[in-house]
């Protein structure tokens, strides 16, 4: 009987304090950031085009040298623009990454940006209609994609990558991919 | 007091069919049974995009793409179930209005009756202990009659 009257006193003050550890982790999560379906499938199947040359096919075979990063990305998206310096530090430092033109205004100002702010890409593809993208699950630019060396897609940034957020979380999920390759 | 969401409600649905009407003018479809599975598809796929709106409901040009290819499955001739596990493959269960019953979201089934039942069996074991207390010995019984005779006195 002691047991129960003590399980009838303490017993909602654990829920209670369970209830709050539940709210707050969701106060810090950014509701607008999901998490990909296609996390742990292999990269869909597609065609594209070069982004330069248009006489050029791609297929999804580009993805299945990585370790390495897919960026999403249109002239129109603001946050592409302030991501774009980092992407090319990234570049210089080796990390190959694959660059999907996402139903940009028109293939010249594309083409004209990495003329321009350089071109950090090792392969250029040309989504035009953003049917590609689609088959990615793709929702919003940027989004930056993380494949394996089996061309598996591992895990879904959305919005920039920027300094804070690559020393922080995005380049171990990079390194670990880059250990198992070996 | 009813009137104001009432108005609400009805606003929205009127807010809704604009949308459709100004997509669906575009389509054509082979009949009214497909027509219907389109509206409801479009009413019950959710934009990942501006979330909390269906894509019958957005503007949004992921919605309009989605749209776009809930109209080029059903044209060949693709079932609802087809469609709505082509869009969750990509967006995941987000994406569907409906959600399943899983090991995770089934907690949002029981979770309400199981709080309940806890409350209910809760009263009922604070009452019965009530009542033990309430039982008086025979000495006791006795005292309290002799108190209450002093206080009349």
């Amino acid at each position: 009987m002691t047991k129960f009257r003590w399980l009838i006193l303490f017993g909602p003050l654990v829920l209670f304090a369970g209830l709050v550890l539940f709210l707050l982790k969701g106060l810090g999560s950014d509701p607008t950031e999901l998490d990909s379906a296609l996390v742990d499938d292999p990269v869909p199947q597609f065609q594209a085009k070069d982004l330069y040359d248009t006489d050029i096919t791609y297929d999804q075979s580009v993805l299945h040298d990585g370790p390495l990063l897919m960026n999403v990305w249109a002239t129109w998206c603001p946050t592409c623009r302030a991501e774009h310096e980092f992407l090319n530090e990234l570049a210089a430092k080796g990390i190959p990454i694959v660059g999907l033109n996402y139903k940009d205004d028109s293939r010249e100002k594309a083409v004209n940006w990495l003329n321009t702010l350089g071109d950090p890409y090792t392969v250029n593809l040309f989504d035009p209609e953003g049917e590609i993208a689609f088959d990615f699950g793709v929702y919003g630019a940027p989004e930056t994609y993380f494949i394996d060396h089996k061309g598996v897609i591992r895990y879904r940034h959305v919005g920039d990558v920027n300094e804070r957020n690559w020393s922080n979380k995005l380049q171990g999920i990079y390194q670990q991919l880059v250990e198992e390759a070996k | 007091m009813i009137r104001t969401p009432l108005l609400a409600l009805m606003t929205a649905f009127l807010m809704v069919s604009f949308v459709s009407a100004e997509d669906e003018n575009t389509r054509q479809f082979e009949n009214e049974q497909q027509h219907e599975t389109y509206r409801q598809l479009i009413k019950e796929l959710r934009c990942p995009k501006c979330q909390n709106q269906n894509i019958a409901d957005s503007n949004a040009p992921l919605a309009e793409d989605m749209r776009d290819r809930t109209y080029q499955m059903l044209k060949e001739g693709k079932s609802r179930e087809e469609i709505i596990n082509f869009m969750i493959a990509r967006y995941g269960e987000f994406v569907h209005y409906q959600p399943p019953f899983t090991k995770v979201t089934s907690i949002l089934w029981w979770g309400p009756l199981l709080i309940l039942v806890i409350g209910v069996g809760t009263a009922i074991a604070l009452t019965r202990k009530k009542k033990a207390v309430a039982e008086l010995t025979q000495d006791e019984r006795e005292r309290l009659e002799q108190l209450r005779k002093s206080r009349d006195e």
